[in-house]
């Protein structure tokens, strides 16, 4: 069996070798010269494998920079020790782990448990806390998703028509190869993710899960499809019309509900939306509603951003 | 709880509603949009300055069903609302005037997503200014962090995006910083919001447990505060990022955001640790020190530089040591002249930033200084505002810097013996270097070049967006100048209910 | 306290190794993952927080409120919110390295920075 050899004609050992000794630009640049370069069609004449280390070319420049870098590292590690040092003399003076008596477990932590299930209706006490007693947390945390989603979509969509065009001659080129397995697992698994997501999402204030959770689920799902089926199959219902439109409905519900929510408790006035009986599917309030919103705006940032990442467009 | 004190929750969910509906938004809607918003919201925050002079005190107002500790809250006063109507000022004609450049500069699918970040950081300001909640302004803090990194690399050029990148990184560490701190903080205390971590703080203190943690928890969250706002050893990022965003880019960032967290600093100093625990810590000295280290040594490099955009960056560096010297003095009045300085500092970068551009055009494109000469001529009312910006940076009368440098000079007379004299002799220094750089471009700007340089309009021509607001800006400049004494006497009672 | 701290001992390592990792290599992508180990640390020192020996997880189950069943509620919730703007803050970084890579062919940083201010000459 011939040994395996990489576009530079050199055996994996002698290329962790030459890591080892010239630190990790020459890693850099060698898996850059992979991406970069087509692969080989034929082997060049082969390195004998009993030279690990590469003729010195440059003598002394050589050794500056082998100095430099191993005075680098050292340097590196050095501080690196010292934060470590100070935080953990820090973190070793302060409360226990798993006592009952630290600070941490006051009267507000006893609030949400004693009297989470009545005051939010919603038996999973963390939910109860996020998108009730401390909600205007989780609404900056929702707009801080569709920041980041703004600034890569402005970033990586591909802005002239050229560009589009190129990019899909280039999805074209790969769907002639489209894997059997990979469909035909994708055919049996996402319904089933996506039942699964939906679940989760919907029980958000009932068992463990939530909004986030399943809207990730959800997201890997389409994320799946997209690889198993190529875009030009999710990009039939998948574009960035419907990105935007799930995004513009389910953040200005979150925003404006949370805003009447947010108005009657300062004003002491009642809320529509009453807590329910304890244990129903639609109880506790908007949380459910609440947990349907970020779903939906979690699974489609997420598809969204693996698509902006594979071709730049979605 | 009467109807305007729920201005403030109206003033953070507009700008969120907004962003969301801005997305479906294209082309001249867009811009129409963004500007009505972000006019609502200047208004709005007026009226509410004008309401909350008159009630005379801070409110909280619960955000949700639940009284503090138990639930969110977020609370008001009259330094709040200064704050948050003058930084909206300044938004609204930084974003007026760089409006022309901005839009040959990005390209046009993009600028609905350019104006989303505006208003998210527009929400995200208020947020800061008004919360009362650790772990809010966290989270908040960082729909900024990411919208700056959005705005500078907006126009899609090589450099803007090695410079969004190095900025990302290293506010990445003081994020991660910053979050350290708030959960060794929450470890300590068990609350989230201010003033109950206060009183506990206070607890902690007296009996003297803790005391390393409690002086690495004030040591983590400054830090990671100041790096974010481009403190003296932690402003590498802000050369790069300054001078190869678009102008409008710039003036948002410099005269916005870094102030945001400025505010907050100011905030959690006055509200979580208090006073005296954080000159007990020493890291105040700390702050006082590099504050006055980034003011020499700003100011030493604007000289050295020849780009005009590197040099007013380098300028910001400066100013921002002056605000960490007010704040590193400890005492109500070096607090006073701080937050003088936040507002007199934000009015006149901005207005810099925003002439950079039909500047650079006076001089056939080049940014460098040497190419300046004779640009008064080609754009007067661009260089007439250079002008009211450089000298009201330096300290001349009747402009904003004039009663800011006063309010510091008031600071330490008769009162601070300690810090007299290190904080007299940087004043003139800075000052000095200042005319040195700033005074060097406003001459050279009106002293007629050679008649063989690169061909340059003979006049250049400015929208009316761009003519409105520099007249907006000179305005703000001379009203800071002229009004000092009744906005100093706004901040001073706003600083007496803002712990 | 140091015997019995282990996880948040642990968190502090994790934490050093990620900010040095994230200030001081010039590859890119470690720089992220640097981010990304730093923010992990925080949220296992949180969940560590959270956590009082011999109770369960905050679930209601069989009616129980007492307040002597279940772990803290609020460290779980702040774990859920550093999560999201963790992953907002590494996708970001990651379109601009995506960004620099298409343009300068390379994830060094100081190479970029090079290549940048020669294609300005």
């Amino acid at each position: 069996m011939a040994r395996q050899l990489d576009p530079n004609g050199q055996s994996l050992y002698a290329r962790f070798s030459r890591y080892l000794s010239e630190g990790d630009d020459r890693l850099d640049q060698d898996m850059i010269r992979e991406v970069d370069a087509p692969p080989a069609v034929h082997d060049p004449e082969p390195v004998p494998p009993s030279a690990p280390f590469p003729p010195v070319a440059e003598g002394v420049k050589t050794r500056h920079t082998r100095v430099a870098t191993v005075a680098y590292q050292l340097i590196a590690m050095l501080l690196t020790a010292a934060i470590s040092m100070l935080l953990i003399w820090t973190t070793a003076k302060l409360p226990s782990f798993g006592d009952a008596q630290n600070p941490a477990h006051n009267e507000v932590a006893r609030r949400y448990v004693e009297n989470g299930m009545d005051e939010t209706g919603s038996v999973n006490l963390v939910t109860g806390m996020i998108l009730d007693y401390r909600a205007f947390d989780t609404l900056g945390e929702s707009n801080v998703l569709f920041t980041a989603a703004c600034v890569v979509l402005m970033l990586l969509r591909s802005g002239s028509r050229e560009e589009r065009i190129e990019i899909e001659a280039d999805e074209r080129m790969e769907d002639r190869n489209r894997d059997e397995i990979l469909q035909t697992a994708a055919r049996v698994l996402i319904p089933m993710i996506m039942m699964f997501g939906c679940y989760v999402i919907l029980n958000g204030h009932l068992s463990p899960g939530g909004g986030f959770s399943g809207g990730a689920v959800i997201g890997a799902a389409m994320i799946l499809y997209l690889n198993a089926f190529g875009s030009g199959a999710s990009g039939r219902f998948l574009t960035i019309r419907t990105f935007r439109f799930v995004s513009v409905l389910a953040l200005s519900f979150y925003s404006l509900s949370k805003a009447y929510s947010f108005f009657t408790g300062a004003n002491h006035l009642p809320s529509v939306f009453t807590t329910g009986v304890i244990g129903n599917l639609f109880s506790a309030g908007l949380i459910p509603y609440l947990n349907i919103a970020v779903g939906l705006v979690v699974c489609f940032t997420m598809y969204a951003f693996f698509a902006l990442f594979r071709k730049g467009d979605i | 709880m009467e109807l305007w004190q729920s201005l403030p929750l109206v003033s953070i969910i507009l700008p969120l509603f907004s962003a969301a509906v801005m997305i479906v938004l294209r082309g001249k809607g867009a811009r129409a949009f963004c500007f009505a918003v972000l006019g609502g919201e200047t208004l709005l925050s007026g009226f509410f300055l004008i309401k909350i002079r008159a009630f005379g005190q801070s409110y909280t107002y619960p955000m949700g069903h639940y009284p503090a500790p138990f639930g969110n809250e977020i609370r008001a006063g009259l330094f709040e609302a200064i704050a948050l109507f003058f930084f909206m000022l300044i938004l609204l004609l930084s974003l007026a005037g760089g409006l022309h450049k901005l839009e040959e500069h990005v390209r046009k699918e993009r600028m609905p997503l350019y104006y989303a970040m505006i208003l998210l950081m527009t929400a995200s300001l208020s947020a800061q200014i008004f919360t009362n909640d650790l772990f809010t302004s966290y989270v908040f803090v960082e729909i900024m962090t990411l919208a700056a990194a959005g705005l500078i690399a907006a126009h899609g050029k090589g450099r803007a995006i090695l410079a969004s990148a190095r900025y990302m990184v290293m506010n990445m560490v003081a994020s991660s910083l910053f979050l350290l701190g708030i959960v060794l903080l929450y470890d300590l205390t068990g609350h989230l919001l201010m003033s109950p971590i206060r009183q506990q703080v206070a607890a902690l203190a007296a009996e003297g447990q803790y005391k390393l943690a409690l002086i690495v928890v004030v040591g983590l969250i400054t830090v990671g505060l100041s790096i974010k706002s481009a403190l003296f050893p932690f402003h590498s990022w802000v050369p790069d990022a300054y001078g190869t965003a678009s102008p409008a880019s710039a003036a948002i960032m410099s005269g916005l955001v870094s102030h945001a967290y400025l505010f907050l600093l100011m905030k959690i100093i006055y509200r979580v640790f208090g006073t005296e625990l954080f000159a007990v810590t020493g890291i105040e000295n700390v702050l006082f020190v590099f504050g006055l280290a980034g003011m020499l040594i700003g100011s030493i490099v604007a000289i050295l530089q020849q780009d005009l955009k590197r040099m007013i960056a380098y300028s910001s560096v400066a100013q921002v040591g002056y605000i960490f010297m007010g704040i590193g003095l400890g005492s109500r009045a070096g607090m006073l002249a701080a937050a003088f300085h936040l507002l007199a500092h934000a009015a006149c970068k901005s207005m810099l930033f925003i002439t950079t551009d039909a500047l650079i055009r006076a001089s056939g494109g080049s940014s460098d200084l040497r190419d300046l000469r004779g640009a008064g001529f080609r754009a007067r009312l661009t260089a007439a505002a250079f002008a009211v910006g450089s000298i009201s940076m330096v300290g001349f009368p009747f402009l904003g810097g004039f009663p800011s440098k006063v309010n510091f000079v008031r600071a330490v007379i008769d009162i601070d013996p300690i810090h007299r004299i290190p904080v007299l002799i940087f004043l003139v220094l800075s000052t000095w270097l200042n005319t040195l750089y700033f005074l060097r471009a406003v001459i050279s700007l009106y002293t007629m070049g050679k008649q063989d340089q690169p061909r340059r309009e003979e006049r250049v021509r400015t929208g009316i967006a761009y003519a409105l607001s520099l007249a907006g800006f000179i305005a703000l400049n001379a009203g800071l100048g002229l009004f000092s004494q009744r906005i100093i006497n706004g901040l001073l009672s706003g600083l007496s209910m803002f712990s | 306290m140091i015997l019995t701290n282990y996880a948040e001992i642990a968190a502090m390592i994790l934490f050093g190794i990620g900010l040095m990792l994230l200030l001081l290599n010039k590859n890119m992508i470690k720089k992220i993952i640097g981010f990304s180990m730093t923010d992990s640390a925080i949220f296992l020192y949180l969940a560590a927080k959270g956590y009082i020996s011999g109770r369960k997880a905050p679930i209601v189950t069989d009616g129980v409120t007492s307040a002597e069943a279940y772990i803290n509620p609020i460290p779980a919730g702040l774990v859920l919110t550093g999560i999201v703007v963790s992953v907002a803050s590494s996708a970001v970084l990651l379109a601009l390295t995506v960004r620099l890579y298409r343009k300068y062919h390379t994830l060094n940083l100081d190479e970029i920075t090079d290549r940048a201010r020669k294609g300005e000459e």
